[in-house]
């Protein structure tokens, strides 16, 4: 069995002391900043990045994994305990997860949300450990014009799943692809859009980009109005869910997974959509309809379970070609190329070690986040306690302390105040950030791949279209650029993200 | 859909418009190429004009049928402190070193915050310039000198 042995080599990788160690540390710190409430999983991701740098490629991922669970199940902490989902998909466990924290219940959903989320992750990490090789295989056969279509398919799927309209999320795209041109070009060396500093030459570093976007702007507009805040933290006891618990979300976590594990792959927040489409399903098939949205378990085990299949099948997507499927992965895909690796179809076979032990340490990982967080949700409730006015400083601070550390370049510590009020401005006229870091992420390569495709082509732009898996693949973009932009559809849109607000 | 105008769809627009036409006239000073071999400025151009076109597209909808969206208030104290404060952090980082650096800065964002006393946000920026120095320089050993070369020590 080559998946055994592969799973034995992962396992090997993982298991050694400090890959142990470092995905303990990382789920601790992962869940200690995303439990800190506005702050979701990108930004802490992005906060917490630079630490990794100083360690092995093996060891760094593996942490940097460990931050992202560890990230995603303190927001559901804090959606579950005050109401304050750090991130869209988080929303949908605050629906009913906050209504029995209400009732004191807290402790049921919070175990309701961790056994479900180690069961999905479980079930997914197989998923990709089963997935991913195949996958591999194919994408070593794409040139430069199928990954120029295929990148550019990302883009346009990932509208579909954003907020707002589609016309601003295109924009947004744009936006981040011509921002990632600034710096040398690729091909001639000449700097473009750098005012003749030197610093702006390496282009501008993405961190930046997204500690500005998710980070500065959002304390912005949580200062906009401060009386609102109310941190009322209810004590949790009663951890354990009762036996009658313990039945209803054996099949939610299930349907959940398999939701999850499938909508993950999608690129733009499969883990969005997959939290959504669960809590939709796990109403419409329940016998106690009525109780959803007061307190329903049901609701908080399969969003949960769907999130955390998601959040571990988008790395299909980035380990196989290399595209990241959401801004987390975005910020991995940085950290891959930091250590001098390209992420994409060649790891598995360039770095099995690295490949597998990074699939065997997302297991790994689930397992430390059950044993962490029910001994220690005493520390996180705490955690809550603070108050607002240490927590931003606090944010600003280490925000621009770790940008600056990355390349102890003062311009990229610059670019968060810009990026933070752009982000800030854009976003309070109903436009998304994500799809404007997914574009500056994606924008270098699909430029890298347009460039190359034609030189390979001799000049000849129908290539994209003669070559029979990029016109699938610019078929299939064209496909979703109709559906999105088609009233009926943006309409049921609407309906799925109306019941967040 | 009743016709409305938006405020922020047209400003929304305005800002894709200004920055994708910054961008084009940027990218009409780099060499543009033929298609065989792009030239540096051919892809800017291309997707700048994309930005502008989608922005002016969000203009119109904007003055036709906008999108309702509750624009609120804007905290200005608080944007002008916090980027005072991540600007002073990157100029001054070098030069004053990483724990007056963060002790200046920690103080400034702390003031925008509309309800903030004085001893608080004294209390505040000297608990996270420590907290800082501990985790970055000693905890993750983070080269930069604690005390600058501004400072003449």
């Amino acid at each position: 069995m080559e998946l055994l042995d592969n799973l034995a080599l992962g396992f090997s990788t993982a298991l050694l002391v400090q890959n142990v160690v470092y995905c303990f540390v990382g789920v601790l710190l992962g869940t200690a900043v995303g439990v800190l409430p506005g702050i979701g999983p990108t930004a802490t991701v992005a906060m917490l990045l630079p630490i990794t740098f100083n360690f092995e490629p093996v060891t760094a991922l593996i942490m940097l994994a460990g931050i992202y669970y560890g990230a995603q199940y303190g927001g559901s902490t804090t959606a579950i305990l005050i109401n304050l989902p750090g991130e869209s998909s988080a929303a949908v466990t605050a629906l009913d997860g906050h209504e029995m924290a209400r009732q004191g219940r807290a402790g049921a959903a919070l175990a309701a949300a961790a056994v479900g989320s180690f069961v999905a992750g479980t079930v997914a990490t197989v998923a990709l450990a089963v997935a991913a090789p195949p996958l591999a295989r194919v994408a070593l056969k794409f040139g430069p014009a199928e990954y120029f279509s295929l990148v550019l398919l990302g883009l346009i799927v990932s509208i579909a799943l954003a907020r707002g309209t589609a016309l601003k999320a295109l924009a947004m795209i744009a936006l981040g692809v011509l921002l990632g041109t600034i710096g040398q070009d690729i091909y001639t060396g000449t700097p473009r859009f750098v005012f003749d500093q030197r610093e702006l030459y390496g282009g501008i570093d993405f961190v930046s980009v997204a500690v500005g976007m998710f980070g500065v702007a959002e304390i912005l507009r949580n200062l906009e109005n401060e009386q609102t805040r109310t941190a009322i933290v209810s004590k949790v006891k009663n951890l354990w869910p009762t036996r009658e618990d313990r039945r209803r979300i054996v099949w939610p976590i299930l349907r959940g997974t398999g939701l999850g594990a499938a909508l993950g792959v999608l690129p733009g927040g499969g883990h969005v959509l997959a939290s959504f489409a669960s809590y939709a399903v796990e109403k419409r098939v329940s016998k106690r309809r009525e109780e959803f949205g007061r307190g329903a378990i049901e609701g908080v085990a399969g969003p949960e379970s769907a999130n955390n299949a998601a959040a571990q099948t988008s790395f299909i997507p980035l380990l196989t070609l290399g595209l990241p499927a959401h801004p987390v992965m975005a910020l991995m895909v940085g950290a891959f190329i930091v250590h001098g690796i390209t992420p994409g179809p060649n790891v598995i076979t360039d770095e099995p070690a690295l490949f597998w032990g990074l699939i065997a340490s997302m297991w790994i990982g689930n397992v430390l986040l059950v044993l962490l967080n029910l001994p220690l949700i005493g520390m996180w409730v705490r955690m809550l306690r603070i108050p607002y006015q240490v927590l931003f400083p606090m944010i600003i601070l280490f925000a621009a302390i770790g940008t600056y550390s990355l390349g102890f370049n003062a311009y990229d510590v610059y670019a968060i105040a810009f990026f933070g009020i752009l982000g800030y401005v854009l976003i309070k006229c109903g436009c998304e950030p994500a799809p404007l870091l997914l574009g500056f992420v994606l924008g270098p390569l699909l430029e890298e791949n347009l460039r190359r495709a034609l030189i390979i082509s001799r000049g000849d732009a129908s290539v994209f279209l003669t070559r029979p898996i990029s016109a699938v693949l610019l078929a299939l973009t064209v496909a979703a650029l109709v559906v999105t932009v088609l009233p009926a559809i943006r309409k049921r849109r609407e309906v799925v993200f109306a019941e967040e607000e | 859909m009743e016709s409305r105008r938006s405020f922020p769809d047209v400003l929304a627009g305005g800002v894709f418009v200004l920055i994708g036409g910054a961008f084009v006239v940027g990218s009409l000073g780099y060499e543009l190429g033929t298609p065989l071999r792009m030239g540096p400025g051919a892809f800017p151009l291309l997707v700048g004009a994309a930005v502008v076109a989608l922005g002016l597209a969000i203009v119109v909808k904007g003055l036709v049928a906008g999108e309702v969206i509750s624009f609120g208030p804007i905290p200005w104290r608080a944007v002008a402190v916090i980027v005072l404060a991540v600007l002073f952090f990157g100029f001054t980082v070098r030069g004053l070193g990483f724990v007056p650096t963060s002790a200046v800065t920690a103080l400034l964002t702390t003031l925008a915050s509309s309800r903030v006393r004085p001893l608080a946000a004294v209390a505040v920026a000297a608990g996270l310039t420590a907290a800082a120095t501990l985790i970055f320089v000693v905890g993750l050993q983070l080269r930069i000198p604690l005390w600058g070369p501004w400072l003449g020590l």
